[in-house]
């Protein structure tokens, strides 16, 4: 017994180093194949604001370009807006819509590492949900994954772990966007049948077939395309609309029906 | 005694901040984000008690890794540093190392950048293989480990020259 006690005391410190080793490992590796902890991310109230000071103060540089965004958006929702065909009876009434929007401001950015999480200034206080995606002015973002009180994080679509359901437009052939870790403007499209004629530079858009994206919402066009390895689908590379590296305001949508969809879905596998 | 550990949460403090709101966003050539928080293993006191250090060094990475939504990446490289510090210094400054009157100023300008490249490159590499945690990617990783290491060793080097602690 004394042995053992001292064994252990003579090595105490390689004994606490394998302990220590062995929580961040299993806390890494389990979140190489499940959400993202729950508890230890940056939607955190310490972390959150001292980012929030952070935006605070690095927000001031870059306004103009910001506010010319917001322009060139506003002048192409202007144009859709005029040259549609009038509606006898516009409705006013917003509870009743299937998309509800929010808007908020990045205050975190990562987009060099193989799974990238960005962080945003509102929470669950705002009516920030898990699950709710997030677009900018030019394009998809990312879906909510974790919710503080005022804060949020986003996993973005450059996260190995991203899967969204994504379709080439004027078209019904859907795919999977998904990305390989490797370049920041470019995500990859997987599972387009072969017979689909494709053209580089088509424009790819979300498909309809997800409760969290409205169906359209651009995400990029086509940059090149192979076939895989069975030779029966394809492989595309998509140039992203969005800069990734330069994000400062975003979207929120909220699809109202969500739980409606989700509790038929569940019904009918069972 | 007390003042050292004052000036230790300092800069911990001060580590934190920078690396996460300066370094971290920094993404030089699209991918280097330089880790300047390692100079804190190079800056702690040499004689002290190894667990506590351990520690530090587990907080100092966990914390940075909850700001950068790394899981415990940050915090196991940090760690490990930390652990094999001993070991790395009796390789880079011999025997004498142990002695009393040991402190950094009797000491070669290779000698102490051998010892931040030996830190800086166990950290990256272990950082960088288990963040992609593939082995197809062998390429991507050591990349990522060389091209991040030299920015983060440049930093290092020119942090400690900048403000080289007196008392130590």
């Amino acid at each position: 017994m004394q042995r053992i006690i001292n064994f252990i005391l003579r090595y105490r410190n390689a004994f606490l180093y394998i302990f220590l080793a062995l929580i961040s490992l299993v806390m890494t590796i389990r979140s190489h194949s499940y959400h993202q902890s729950k508890f230890f991310n940056s939607s955190k109230w310490l972390s959150g604001n001292v980012y929030g000071t952070g935006h605070d103060i690095s927000s001031y540089f870059g306004l103009r370009e910001e506010n010319e965004r917001l322009v060139e958006e506003n002048e192409r929702l202007r144009r859709i807006l005029f040259n549609k065909p009038t509606d006898p009876i516009p409705s006013l009434d917003s509870t009743n819509v299937a998309f509800g929007l929010l808007s908020a401001k990045l205050i975190k950015n990562s987009f060099s590492s193989p799974r990238n999480y960005l962080t945003i200034d509102k929470g669950s206080n705002d009516g920030v949900k898990q699950d709710m995606g997030v677009i900018t002015t030019k394009g998809i973002l990312g879906i909510i994954e974790n919710v503080s009180k005022n804060f949020a994080t986003v996993q973005s679509v450059l996260n190995t772990k991203s899967n969204i359901n994504a379709k080439i437009k004027h078209t019904n052939y859907f795919g999977s966007l998904i990305w390989g870790g490797e370049d920041y403007t470019t995500a990859q499209l997987v599972d387009i049948p072969r017979l689909v004629p494709l053209v580089v530079g088509d424009t790819i858009v979300t498909g309809g077939m997800s409760s969290i994206f409205p169906e359209n919402i651009p995400i990029g066009i086509i940059k090149k395309y192979d076939l895989n390895a069975s030779r029966s689908f394809y492989n595309i590379d998509v140039e992203l609309f969005n800069d990734m590296a330069n994000i400062k305001n975003v979207y929120l949508i909220e699809n109202r029906n969500k739980e409606e969809i989700k509790e038929l879905e569940n019904q009918t596998v069972q | 005694m007390n003042s050292t550990i004052l000036l230790n949460i300092f800069r911990f403090v001060l580590l934190i901040l920078t690396q996460v709101l300066i370094f971290n966003n920094l993404n030089f050539m699209g991918f280097i984000n330089p880790m300047v928080y390692l100079i804190f293993f190079y800056w702690y006191p040499i004689k002290v008690n190894r667990a506590i250090f351990m520690l530090v060094a587990f907080l100092l990475g966990f914390t940075i890794d909850i700001f950068s939504d790394t899981m415990a990446l940050n915090a196991l490289a940090s760690l490990t540093i930390a652990y094999a510090r001993p070991v790395l210094m009796r390789f880079c400054f011999g025997v004498n190392y142990e002695f009393q009157n040991f402190s950094f100023k009797n000491t070669t300008n290779i000698q102490r950048i051998t010892l931040l490249a030996l830190m800086v490159l166990i950290h990256h590499f272990i950082f960088f293989s288990l963040e992609i945690l593939s082995i197809d990617h062998i390429l991507l990783i050591l990349k990522k480990v060389f091209a991040t290491g030299i920015v983060t060793l440049i930093l290092c080097t020119l942090f400690s020259s900048l403000f080289s602690p007196k008392s130590e």
